[in-house]
């Protein structure tokens, strides 16, 4: 049965040498060690190191009630940091079964699609990074700081906001919020084409990732892979459209899924995200109702014994939140399903018998952001 | 004595006559090493210490930021200031490394940069050693900075600089095969290897117009070979931040850094004062046969002005697309240079050649 | 397919699978020697065909250990919950699903590190967030560490 495999196991080989990549290095961008077996240049097998920055998230959250595990959420996979809060907020108000207002759901939507627009950007500019273009780090930090604008004078921090609360967020939008987002949108319109000028048609770019960590779409879905990353093998993962929540079923926009399933795949499915994500804040931003910005809720959030999961499509794919309940304030069991440590898993597989130049290639298509891998 | 700036022959006969009046002319000639060899030293000191403050400029612009602007009004001193820092920095010694050979490697970059750089011709007259085989010696000598690579990989004994030292060493050797057929096409037309007289024949126009299709095919080939062989640009995966950390010099430290990071650049400006000669006319003015007048406000300019000109235009093409472009993997990188530069170039010096031979250049 | 033809083809299979009622999704008990076989079957079948693992948990329930599967079908858009429990603390162990669901290989490594549940067959079964002499298992109820953990 080909679904059944033998799992590989690796002999050491004559000529074979390790090396060590972290775990500080410039490119594997957090604290990861990786260790590489390799024969000349080409990769024979890769053993990930993982643990350097386990903070215990998960033991943490067994002592801390909902609104303060928000906190917690945040530092997980901090370029998705909004998304993550609206997992666990979700979460909650639908084992209480509460009402959102609509004006947070809109709130909400917005700030998820910018939250992947930036976290997108910053990828962006690390892969560039990555594979030598040096400039296309400082242009797309530089795009990105109109989005932490925007955030700092709504939420009062750049990063890590904390925004979302169970019941809605924890303070209005600022009167300014529309029209800066507008100028947000007028601005990175024409700078996105500048990304694609310099890097998704440059010859020498082309050539390091096409072809480079081919992921087939039944290998994806055996080791998880969802997200981007999924979607550049043609797997259609995305949870907004399979299981939409907050305002994505009542907004137009494209799953975006590639076929080549290489690392220029996973490349363009971001960048055309990037796309797709202002039209869902186009579609928003102007008609924001009026309302509260928050719903009513009670002083201590008691969840009632259970057990629930809640999947959100954070920037790097499917973050899953599962809850096991005893009815008090804090949960029995809070366990946290995050996109990097699944999509870690694939790094080894589709390194095999690559180059080392390729291995930086690959895990940066991967967009790996080490803090989810940890927890 | 008069101190023409248009012809230094004067200057360098004045110097040569008072040594020799004044003292046994073996001592004379050996006096006039010295004085050429602490000349070379100090243009080497200027030229790189000006060379890595316009890469940090240049590139700043690029990536739309400033640059050094606190060190010196615009910063003009802050690579002194990080020279001073890398000369007080601490020496550290690797416990297992080949002593002899971690020690020299730098050396060895270094002196076959100088050694090339001296056979070029800075401006009429000021020329160190005008050879008949200019090109071929300067060729030749340039190759040796591939030793210093390698023994400065080897002798760290670090997994990381030994592959990138692999890797330089591989793409050095490569190359140096496009950089030499691109100049032998120009030898070609020039029908000389002395510099002097290539410089001399380009009054009437650059060899970059006279040549047109052959010699412009020639100058960009040797524009990327060139950048490939000092390890710039797209083709830098030896030293690839990203990848490998330092690659060849990340045991060095202090002086001995300073040292590669000096003939990274030196290198640099070799490469481009020999485009700027071969086939933008070193430091002849830009003359057009047959138009007198032009000519004549062309010269007014003097000859040293338009080889630092023409060198300087060459250096900053060769920064424009390094910070542009994404890196080569290594296997790419040959590809290039066995499976498209070689035969471009064999091809454009049959080309040259039937040129020449039916008299339809310039 | 809806969750009473699921339950009924999984009973098929495990007959003494035990359903925990009023869950998110269908929530099925099985007996830890035979989560292999049903694992395969699940993912073989044509008309079950689960073959997204989207999360693998370990849990402490005070007395038990379990391990929790989440499984979901990206070609008929079901969704199934299997558990599985020990009373054994000492030496819990469970067979591994990595074979059949790559995902799970890092899975399990943490369900180790976190719960010391063992995976029969686990080609790589070591600590993956701790040090490889770290004593206990923190996620556990009756995990005590008075240098790391400040209790209020």
């Amino acid at each position: 049965m080909k679904e059944i495999v033998n799992l590989p196991v690796s002999k050491p080989e004559e000529e074979e040498y390790h090396i060590n990549m972290g775990p500080q290095h410039p490119s594997t961008h957090g604290v990861l060690r990786l260790l590489v077996s390799l024969q000349g240049e080409i990769v024979k097998n890769l053993k990930p190191h993982c643990g350097y920055i386990h903070r215990g998230i998960e033991k943490m959250c067994e002592k801390d009630t909902y609104p303060q595990i928000i906190h917690l959420t945040d530092r997980m996979d901090y370029l998705s940091s909004h998304i993550n809060n609206h997992a666990v907020c979700l979460l909650v108000e639908k084992a209480l079964e509460i009402e959102v207002p609509e004006r947070v759901q809109y709130i909400r939507t917005i700030m998820d699609e910018l939250t992947r627009i930036q976290s997108h950007q910053l990828w962006w500019a690390s892969f560039g990074m990555d594979l030598g273009g040096l400039t296309c780090f400082f242009y797309g930090l530089r795009d990105r700081e109109m989005i932490l604008d925007i955030w700092e004078e709504t939420t009062g921090s750049r990063f890590l906001q904390s925004y979302n609360c169970p019941g809605g967020v924890m303070q209005d939008i600022h009167p300014n919020f529309q029209k800066k987002v507008h100028v947000f949108l007028k601005t990175f319109k024409k700078k996105i084409k500048d990304y694609e000028k310099i890097l998704s048609g440059n010859v020498i770019f082309e050539q390091r990732s096409k072809g480079v960590g081919m992921l087939t779409k039944e290998d994806a879905i055996s080791y998880g892979i969802t997200g981007p990353s999924g979607r550049g093998s043609a797997w259609s993962c995305d949870i907004r459209k399979t299981e939409p929540y907050s305002m994505y079923s009542k907004v137009h926009f494209n799953e975006v899924l590639r076929y080549e399933c290489d690392s220029y795949s996973r490349y363009m499915v971001r960048m055309q995200e990037m796309y797709e994500s202002m039209n869902i804040i186009e579609q928003l931003i102007d008609n924001i109702p009026a309302g509260d910005y928050a719903a009513r809720m009670k002083a201590v959030i008691k969840l009632p014994a259970g057990e629930y999961y809640q999947r959100v499509e954070s920037a790097r794919g499917e973050l899953g939140v599962y809850v096991v309940s005893d009815g008090n304030k804090t949960p029995y069991r809070m366990k946290f399903r995050t996109p990097s440590f699944t999509n870690l898993c694939v790094l080894d597989h589709l390194s095999r018998d690559m180059k080392i130049a390729d291995l930086v290639a690959i895990g940066g298509s991967l967009d790996l952001v080490i803090p989810d891998i940890d927890r | 004595m008069t101190f023409n700036i248009y012809d230094f022959t004067s200057f360098t006969t004045w110097i040569d006559q008072s040594l020799n009046s004044l003292m046994s002319p073996t001592l004379a000639l050996i006096t006039e090493m010295v004085i050429i060899g602490v000349v070379f030293l100090l243009f080497y000191a200027v030229v790189g210490l000006f060379l890595v403050y316009a890469e940090r400029k240049v590139c700043a612009f690029m990536q739309n930021r400033v640059g050094p602007n606190r060190v010196g009004p615009y910063g003009i001193f802050q690579t002194i200031a990080d020279f001073i820092k890398l000369l007080m920095k601490e020496l550290v010694y690797i416990k297992d490394s080949d002593k002899l050979l971690f020690n020299i490697a730098p050396f060895i970059v270094i002196i076959a940069s100088f050694m090339a750089l001296s056979a070029i011709p800075f401006a009429k007259g000021l020329h160190a050693i005008d050879f008949d085989i200019g090109i071929l010696y300067v060729i030749a000598v340039s190759s040796l900075g591939v030793v210093g690579i390698l023994l400065a990989g080897w002798s760290s004994n670090n997994k990381y600089s030994l592959i990138g030292a692999m890797r330089s060493g591989a793409q050095i050797v490569s190359y140096e095969l496009s950089v030499g057929l691109s100049l032998l096409t120009i030898i070609v037309l020039a029908g000389t290897m002395q510099f002097s007289e290539i410089v001399e024949m380009q009054s009437d126009g650059w060899f970059l117009f006279k040549g047109h299709i052959p010699a412009f095919i020639a100058f960009v080939v040797f524009l990327i070979s060139s950048t490939a062989e000092t390890n710039r640009g797209p083709f830098d995966l030896a030293e690839a931040e990203s990848e490998l950390t330092a690659g060849f010099h990340t045991e060095y430290s202090g002086i001995k850094f300073a040292f590669f990071f000096l003939a990274e650049y030196m290198n640099m400006f070799l490469v481009a004062s020999i485009a700027a000669t071969v086939f933008l006319g070193g430091w002849m003015p830009f003359h057009i046969s047959g138009w007198a007048g032009f000519n004549t406000i062309m010269d007014y300019i003097p000859p040293f002005v338009w080889y630092i000109g023409k060198t300087a235009f060459v250096i900053w093409l060769m920064m424009w697309f390094k910070w542009t472009f994404p890196r080569l993997r290594i296997d790419q990188l040959l590809t290039l240079e066995w499976k498209y530069l070689l035969p471009i170039n064999l091809v454009n010096i049959l080309l040259m050649a039937f040129l020449v031979l039916m008299h339809w250049h310039f | 397919m809806d969750n009473t033809n699921l339950k009924a083809r999984i009973l098929e299979i495990v007959p003494d699978a035990q359903q925990e009622e009023n869950k998110q999704y269908l929530t099925l008990l099985v007996p830890a020697a035979k989560l292999h076989e049903l694992a395969v079957k699940l993912k073989t079948t044509s008309d079950l065909s689960f073959d997204f693992l989207f999360c693998l948990s370990g849990v402490d329930y005070g007395k038990q250990l379990a391990v929790v599967y989440h499984l979901n079908s990206t070609q008929h858009k079901h969704y199934i919950v299997l558990k599985v429990k020990t009373d054994d603390r000492v030496n819990p162990n469970f067979d591994t699903v990595c074979d059949i669901w790559r995902t799970a290989e890092f899975h399990e490594r943490e369900t180790y590190d976190m719960f010391g549940i063992r995976f029969n067959n686990h080609p790589d079964l070591r600590r993956i967030f701790l040090e490889e002499d770290w004593k206990g298992y923190p996620l556990r109820k009756d995990y005590v560490d008075e240098v790391n953990i400040v209790e209020f």
